[in-house]
């Protein structure tokens, strides 16, 4: 470690010039620890990952049961989906409610809660008292938010809204259709609140104070200098965010599969993931289970790619 | 303890704010935190309670009389299996422990070449890395069951293990970490004649350690808390992980079972909560180190 003050200023330049007489062969031959170094991880990656991929596109055209070879069939699996599923358009429709929901309002009570505990001391209390349900097992921890929905009277939550006379019988909350979605929705803010909080924390701490003292000499109120100091400097944190609660609420199955049941009441907690989930895995359609897969990924790709769009432009107002 | 924070002023700021502001936001943090914790603080109580006050009416909310003997009905609690429910804690340990060791190994040795070497096709297959950052994980679950499936490795830790080694986010935040390494360090360590595993053992090793908290941290969460996977990659009892075994618990409940479900989800979640209040201190300073770009 001693030797590496002296920078000796030659190598780039010679480096550079050689650079352009070798052959790729000979750069690839050179580089060769490099190659070793990444080979172990390109391996698993490209076997679990890339070709995965690939293959799903694949498969979303062909009819596949896995006991005969893939069959080809055209657009035939997206043509049923979209003309022929009633319950694939439920899963659409019970996802983007879902999403609508949970994804903007975790993600703005997220982005409330960060501002202010940034403004006060105990500040790594307050973050962990935040962050903890979201490192919490959805699944586990839905079985406790069952005990307090609780269709009887033994449920906490109708005990209480039956003591202060809200209302006049038990609600079965996860099995009556109008409920279930809402009671779920609450639960998944509770747990999701902490995935872009703990990345808004982190960027609220590296804006510099200087600008907050400048802010203040020139007059500024609170709300402007939230809106003009804190959201522009913490702005790659507050699109990471959005990216993350989008891609995230999109694939909700493991509390709606937990809470309702599979498959639940009418199917009134049918997600998209618990559809493809259906057909893969239960019976064994995997081209029209790529298909739902696909579909899934555009959606969540075209919906990621808009909100970039929406949140970088903001910065050049 | 709140009444003391409240007259805490914030000495913290250069910036200073008039104090009926201050409390304002103390009270609303602390209302807030308490709502949060809830679910928490009925998990752990309830999973200490015993039978008699789980059927009391009206229902209360803490523990009267704490006992242990929900965590050794546990067993029962399973009805048909005959798996312990220590089998599926050490399940879900070993899995995250290797997924973790795993993740770390690969994924400095890849983060580093990219970082740091211009070799041939670094750009196409690091162009390639970032756009898996972006699909989610279920496009690729069929194919991936498939190939398991081709390997004669369903139903054993390798299914639970190799795939989730195939995830792209380690590499980023290891790259982010090197990037930042000086060229002239590297330089001068290849001039004196240290080969490329020299460099990468004694230079870029001990720098990129601090990264490896937050990575282990995150990395064991998603595996310990994943459900997707082990759900269609396992078939037995005994390879089940915790949140399958939550799932079986949670099918046929009833109050009287609520107990033995509670400890349960205390055994699948404090872990995790300790292990993160463990290592919390790093992960905020990775993260504004690390710049977290989108």
């Amino acid at each position: 470690m001693a030797s590496t003050s002296v920078t000796p200023n030659a190598t780039p330049e010679v480096q550079a010039s050689h650079g352009k007489k070798r052959s790729t062969w000979e750069r690839i031959k050179e580089y060769r620890w490099s190659y070793a170094f990444i080979t172990p991880f390109m391996l698993i990656f490209t076997v679990f990952t890339v070709i995965p991929v690939i293959w799903a596109f694949f498969l979303s055209l062909t009819y596949y049961n896995m006991i005969q070879p893939p069959v080809w069939v055209g657009m035939e699996n997206y043509i049923r989906l979209f003309l022929d599923d009633q319950l694939f358009y439920l899963a659409v429709k019970n996802t983007f409610y879902f999403s609508i929901v949970t994804g903007p309002l975790g993600y703005v009570l997220s982005l409330i809660i960060a501002w202010l505990i940034n403004e006060v001391k105990y500040r790594k209390l307050y973050t962990l008292i935040y962050y903890i349900p979201s490192i919490t097992s959805g699944v586990a921890m839905s079985v406790i938010w069952m005990y307090l929905y609780n269709g009887s009277k033994y449920g906490l939550l109708n005990y209480l809204l039956l003591k202060w006379g809200i209302i006049e019988e038990p609600v079965l909350w996860l099995k009556n259709v109008k409920t279930t979605l809402p009671a779920i929705m609450v639960t998944s803010i509770w747990m999701s609140m902490g995935t872009s909080f703990l990345v808004f924390i982190a960027a609220l701490q590296g804006v510099p104070n200087e600008l907050y003292e400048a802010a203040l000499i020139d007059g500024a109120t609170r709300w402007q200098e939230f809106w003009h100091i804190t959201l522009p400097m913490i702005r790659p944190a507050l699109l990471f965010g959005a990216v993350m609660t989008v891609v995230n609420s999109f694939q909700v199955f493991d509390i709606t599969v937990t809470m309702a049941g599979f498959p639940s009441t009418l199917y009134c907690a049918h997600t998209i993931v618990g559809h493809l989930y259906d057909y893969a895995f239960l019976r064994f359609e995997m081209g029209y289970a790529s298909a739902i897969a696909i579909v899934l990924f555009l959606v969540t790709f075209i919906t990621s790619t808009v909100l970039r769009r929406l949140l970088s432009s903001r910065d050049e107002m | 303890m709140s009444a003391k924070k409240r007259r805490a002023p914030s000495k913290g700021k250069a910036v200073q704010r008039i104090t009926t502001g201050q409390i304002v936001i103390y009270a609303i943090l602390t209302i807030g935190a308490v709502i949060m914790s809830l679910p928490i603080v009925y998990m752990i109580s309830t999973a200490f309670k015993p039978a008699t006050e789980l059927m009391l009416y009206p229902p209360r909310f803490l523990v009267r009389v704490p006992t242990t003997k929900n965590f050794s009905d546990l067993a029962l609690a399973m009805g048909s299996t005959d798996t312990p429910f220590i089998r599926y804690m050490f399940n879900s340990a070993f899995v995250s422990t290797i997924v973790v060791v795993g993740t770390i190994i690969l994924s400095t040795l890849a983060a580093y070449p990219l970082a740091k070497h211009n070799f041939p096709g670094r750009n196409f297959i690091f162009n390639v890395i970032v756009s898996a950052l972006m699909i989610s994980g279920h496009v690729t679950m069929i194919p991936r069951y498939l190939v398991i499936r081709n390997t004669g490795w369903i139903d054993t830790y390798y299914a639970l293990i190799i795939p989730a080694l195939a995830g792209s986010y380690g590499l980023f935040l290891m790259k982010q970490f090197i990037e930042p390494i000086p060229n002239e360090m590297l330089e001068s360590a290849k001039m004196d004649g240290a080969s490329e595993w020299k460099i990468f053992t004694n230079i870029i090793l001990p720098l990129v350690k601090p990264a490896w908290a937050t990575l282990s941290i995150f990395t064991f969460i998603s595996t310990w808390n994943d459900f997707f996977t082990p759900l269609i990659m396992t078939k037995s009892d005994s390879m089940k992980t915790l949140p399958l075994a939550m799932r079986t618990i949670s099918d046929g409940m009833t109050i009287a079972r609520m107990g033995a479900a509670a400890a349960g989800t205390f055994l699948t979640t404090i872990p995790v909560i300790l292990v993160f209040i463990f290592f919390q201190r790093y992960v905020v300073e990775t993260m504004t180190y690390s710049g977290m770009k989108g």
